[in-house]
């Protein structure tokens, strides 16, 4: 969203807010005239503005024909012209509005089916007014970090005179969770550059124009996808069919991320994943809203503390997912940088995961001296963004540049989804320093393309903290999405000691199963000290095909970490992530050549410096490569390059975030 | 008088039939029941004859049956029809035990049901009528 839109929501905002509930814009959709009738005028009764419609088609297009027209959506199950679930998952991909889900059976399944497709409540018919009456809670919830992000978004936009719109899905209509993100990110980016104590530069200095996904590209993106076919849809072919003017592969590909994360929902193999999604907060894309990007300035705090508070990851609540993710990658990757990834606030974690962009700072910086190494590890994960994806790896070229060359190396890499942690290719965009952050899992390799944006944002500021880059590839990866779910993954990792090590464990532990958390984990240990992280470690991750990316960053400047996160990944990723991968990692070199071959040989390059293995596991579900997602960043540093032929391995499947390391940190 | 008769009578019908109906009517919406009256009775008609239909047909879809039996259920329910909505209930759980004859045995006590309720709406509506005439 603009800043222009995000002013005039924001007032328009405000003035609701004002007399909130009161006054509360609710649009009703239900095929049954008399239970619309009836149920509209209750509504009104409750003092809210009413809309109402029969079909839910109309409804849908009044939704986007101004998306800020209503608070709240209401809409019955059973409706001829579209399914109710449908409908409310478009709403939530699309407007990221609260939806009400109403129906007159109460059967279990009916209501967790509800849950899943990202419903913020369920009600029974027949309606009684003292349920309605409370609805406005569902508003509230969500509003109110983004109205404060908003509002911060929008000093600090004016402040910096805008944020380089991250590609991040329109802000506006489109998910409101990714305009979150990248509010949260552009915030990011923005106190980059305001605040100093942002440590990095902002990321924004590689400020794009903001990307707002309207109904219309977002049609023409979705037919672009289905024409290639979901499996052959790659940003660049997407982009070229859309033939949409001043759009970049890499808003495609950010946005490409988010898609499949929302289709994964939609499929929902794992139930666990729907199960947190739901958790989480139900928006199937979920994309996270990032609304605590601060936590990531947190993040950035952190660094100095290094301490990952793993109570505040683990509170990552599932349904911020991926602001979890991120805050936990972006921790992750701060911690790494310094050490200590402190995790701050769980929630910052999830907005974190908005906030990646923000991660900049991220505590790295300053304290890191790892910071240097970070970088140096990027400029290997660079080149292992060539491996890595090459989709991603475009990204991630960017991040080269990037004062940290060596940490965005890592989070171009990350582009291609190795980056991603978790599933989605989230290859968090190595805040400055931590490149490694973009684990983009190769599964979301395309998605990872997004990252690969962010990394290339991130890669900017990763000058100074290569940390800040991962984070800001981090957040980068949150919009994604997918990346959330990593996040979570990754957010356990921030039960991190405050050693950085331990961060990297906690992170290993408890998110790392899935995702790309080790790769946090791994990124803590770059923080240690100077050693260019080697990522590889996550790189090798990438290597793990089934693993999918567990990410291990192993970043022990002393070799110590990859201990750490062995240990940790292995624990934790019990499930996803071939921890196992860790433990080679924690050989360094043996781990390397757990992951495919390319990998591997990272191990060994990473090695050498301390090495920071991240490895990356692709968590099995989507949930993993959101973690990793600011894993790999860290590790793409690590890993190098050239290893990292294999990019292949990176590809999402991996959720091998394996970034390259040397970005990671 | 005759008026006020009526009108009394037309609100103790009312309150009686429904109870939260009537909360809803007020100044602003001063016909609400009665619309949504109207509504139903329309409505719940053509519904029935659906459901009917549905049920004659060999083989029964039970899917579309239920569709329709949850559309009832559903502006039954609203309306604050107690008893009816009970029976569809009961309906319901033999429509997903796909029990034909079950089903064919509930939707008599559907039907039966509500025909008491719409002969008690259809009093209701005239009385109003009448009220609105004298008024």
């Amino acid at each position: 969203m603009t800043m222009e839109e995000k002013m005039g929501g924001s007032n328009r905002e405000d003035e609701a807010l004002d007399r909130f509930p009161v006054g509360m814009r609710v649009l009703a959709v239900d095929d049954d005239p008399i239970c619309l009738k009836v149920l509209g005028t209750l509504l009104l009764k409750c003092q809210y503005q009413v809309t109402t419609t029969n079909q839910a088609i109309s409804a849908l297009k009044m939704l986007r024909e101004n998306r800020n027209r209503y608070d709240l959506v209401i809409s019955d199950v059973n409706m001829p012209d579209m399914d109710g679930f449908k409908l409310l998952e478009l709403v939530g991909l699309e407007m990221d509005l609260p939806v009400i889900m109403l129906s007159a059976h109460s059967d279990t399944k009916l209501v967790m089916k509800g849950i899943t497709h990202g419903a913020c409540d369920y009600l029974l018919k027949p309606v009684r007014i003292e349920e309605l009456k409370n609805i406005w809670q569902h508003v509230v919830r969500r509003k109110k970090p983004d109205s404060k992000d908003r509002v911060n978004a929008l000093n600090q936009d004016k402040a910096s005179g805008g944020i380089g719109e991250a590609v991040q899905t329109s802000t506006s209509s489109s998910d409101q969770k990714f305009n979150k993100k990248r509010k949260d990110q552009n915030e990011d980016e923005e106190d980059d550059g305001e605040d100093n104590e942002h440590e990095n530069d902002d990321p924004s200095t590689q400020k794009k124009p903001r990307v707002v996904w309207s109904v219309e590209l977002h049609r023409k993106f979705v037919a672009a996808v289905n024409h290639l076919g979901l499996d052959k849809a790659v940003p660049k072919k997407i982009l070229d069919l859309m033939n949409v003017e001043g759009l970049t592969r890499e808003n495609v590909a950010s946005h490409l991320q988010k898609y499949r994360l929302y289709l994964k929902r939609l499929s929902s193999v794992a139930t666990q994943q729907a199960n947190m999604v739901a958790a989480l907060g139900g928006k199937d894309p979920s994309y996270l809203r990032m609304g605590s990007l601060d936590g990531f300035g947190d993040f950035r705090t952190l660094t100095g503390s290094g301490r990952l508070s793993s109570a505040t990851l683990s509170s990552y609540q599932p349904s911020g997912m991926f602001g979890r993710l991120n805050s936990s990658a972006a921790l992750n990757l701060r911690g790494i940088s310094s050490g200590v990834i402190q995790q701050g606030h769980p929630q910052t974690l999830s907005n974190s995961i908005n906030g990646l962009g923000k991660i900049q700072p991220v505590g790295l910086p300053a304290n890191q001296n790892q910071n240097g190494t970070l970088f140096q590890g990027i400029p290997t994960s660079i080149e292992l963004n060539q491996l890595l994806q090459n989709k991603s790896a475009n990204h991630f070229g960017e991040l080269n540049p990037v004062n940290n060359p060596n940490v965005f190396g890592v989070a171009t890499n990350f582009p291609d989804a190795r980056m991603t942690v978790g599933s989605s290719s989230s290859s968090l965009s190595t805040p400055s320093g931590s490149p490694l952050l973009l684990q983009a899992n190769t599964q979301q390799a395309q998605r990872s393309g997004a990252f690969g944006n962010q990394s290339s944002l991130d890669v900017a500021s990763l000058n100074q903290e290569s940390f800040d880059m991962g984070v800001h590839g981090f957040s980068n990866f949150v919009d994604n999405g997918r990346c959330h779910e990593n996040w979570q993954n990754t957010v356990q990792l921030s039960s991190f000691p405050s050693n950085s090590l331990s961060t990297c464990e906690a992170f290993s532990h408890e998110q790392l199963h899935t995702n790309n958390l080790q790769e946090s984990i791994s990124w803590r240990s770059s923080h240690l000290n100077d050693n260019p992280i080697d990522l590889s470690a996550s790189m090798a991750n990438a290597g793990l095909e089934d693993s999918r990316g567990d990410m291990q960053c192993q970043i022990s400047p002393s070799n110590n970490v990859i201990h750490n996160i062995d240990y940790a990944a292995k624990q934790q990723w019990g499930e996803n992530s071939s921890f196992a991968g860790v433990d080679s990692l924690v050989a360094g070199a043996p781990y390397v050549q757990h992951l495919e071959a390319g990998k591997l040989a990272f191990n060994t390059k990473l090695r050498s410096n301390e090495d920071i293995l991240f490895e990356q596991r692709k968590p099995q579900n989507e949930f993993s490569q959101n973690n990793f997602e600011t894993l790999d960043v860290i590790s793409s540093p690590m890993i190098k390059p050239e290893q990292y032929n294999e990019t292949g391995m990176m590809e999402g499947e991996l959720g091998y975030d394996a970034f390259p390391l040397g970005s990671c940190i | 008088m005759d008026r006020n008769r009526l009108h009394n009578q037309v609100a103790s019908m009312r309150r009686s039939l429904f109870d939260q109906l009537e909360e809803l009517q007020d100044d602003t919406n001063p016909n609400f029941v009665q619309e949504v009256v109207t509504l139903f009775y329309n409505d719940s008609t053509r519904l029935i004859q659906n459901i009917e239909q549905a049920l004659n047909s060999r083989p029964i879809d039970f899917c579309k049956l239920d569709d329709y039996m949850h559309q009832f259920k559903g502006s039954s329910s609203s309306i604050g029809a107690k008893k009816v909505t009970n029976e569809c209930t009961a309906f319901r759980e033999y429509c997903n035990a796909e029990n034909a004859e079950g089903c064919i045995r509930s939707f008599q006590q559907v039907k039966q049901e509500h025909a008491i309720l719409k002969r008690k709406l259809e009093v209701y509506l005239q009385t109003v009528r009448q009220a609105s005439q004298t008024a």
